[in-house]
């Protein structure tokens, strides 16, 4: 798993997913979607129920108490990335081990 | 397309659940058998990749957007088991980490979106793909015609869940046409980002395509490729 560290493509595509979850983020539209939309439109919408975890810290792609929405919006594509990065690091290298050369 | 917690009664949700959890780990077994320390890096980056682009949402019909679900373009970058499983990461961080999608609804989406989306999605790559000439510029086109499927067929999903579980008295017809026709335009973004993306790992790094390697012309050692 040297690769990830040693691979330019590997780590040109992760600092391309920092760039769109950290800045881009921010300008993407902030109109419902699909399902929602459908859900609203015809009369579904009520039957949602608030996550039991809507109070957690990242809730709603935002970090609470950061008062700026683009810091805010860009700080938890940051973080989510990361967080992807290790729990998909973690597991498709376990997943490698049977087929690869042991080092 | 994340299901919140609420529209789909507990009994049918938890169902879901376990059918997506029989699913995935059939998938944890596939991609054991497959990946190695060559693909594992780019099924990583897949991941991570896709997480970024689905927080972008782009403005489809009148007050409605859209993003990309992503099925298709994993599969066809690492195989539909590594894909299931980065799909399956993807949805599970965002329900637990930014509270997208429900807690008691993530059978609902990972069956929607890890099952139907990448395996429906990559039966259609395949069949595209088999009319197509056998040539890496087929690639793309495979993917734009998977991807655009993809999405009413994963809205689909959803219309079965709804038909069978739904909280709502609403007529499943009219979410049915509801929802088919709001994801299809939907498709139509899913399409480009698809194989746009696909396209450009086909320029620097074709090796690294699933979906092109397994049909790619043998490399002759000292062969100009």
């Amino acid at each position: 798993m040297k690769e990830f560290l040693t691979n330019k493509f590997i780590l040109a595509g992760i600092a391309l997913s920092l760039v769109i979850a950290g800045v881009f983020s921010f300008y993407a539209s902030s109109q419902p979607d699909g399902l929602e939309k459908v859900a609203e439109t015809k009369g579904f919408l009520d039957t949602a129920k608030d996550p039991i975890n809507s109070g957690s810290p990242l809730a709603d792609y935002s970090v609470s108490g950061v008062d700026s929405e683009r810091v805010s919006v860009g700080a938890s594509g940051v973080i989510g990335v990361l967080a992807t990065l290790v729990v998909a690091g973690i597991i498709f290298r376990l997943l490698a081990k049977k087929n690869s050369k042991e080092d | 397309m994340h299901i919140p917690d609420g529209f789909i009664n507990l009994p049918v949700s938890l169902i879901f659940i376990a059918l997506s959890a029989l699913g995935v780990l059939a998938c944890l077994k596939g991609a054991r058998a497959q990946l190695d320390d060559k693909t594992a890096p780019l099924a990583g980056l897949v991941t991570v990749f896709i997480f970024a682009v689905q927080m972008i949402n782009f403005p489809v019909a009148a007050g409605t957007s859209g993003h990309l679900l992503g099925g298709v373009l994993a599969a066809v970058l690492v195989g539909p088991y590594a894909a299931t499983l980065s799909i399956t990461i993807v949805l599970i961080l965002q329900a637990l980490l930014f509270a997208d999608g429900g807690l008691t609804a993530v059978g609902l989406n990972l069956f929607n979106l890890s099952l139907v989306g990448v395996w429906g999605g990559y039966a259609i790559f395949l069949l595209a793909r088999r009319f197509l000439p056998k040539k890496k510029s087929s690639i793309p086109i495979a993917c734009l015609v998977a991807a655009f499927i993809q999405v009413p067929l994963a809205a689909s999903g959803f219309v079965l869940q709804y038909a069978i579980g739904a909280e709502s008295t609403i007529p499943v017809a009219t979410v049915a046409t509801a929802m088919i026709s709001t994801h299809i335009l939907i498709g139509i973004g899913e399409a480009l980002i698809t194989a746009l993306t696909v396209s450009a790992v086909l320029a620097s790094r074709s090796d690294l395509v699933f979906g092109w390697r397994q049909i790619a012309p043998q490399l002759k050692i000292g062969a100009k490729s």
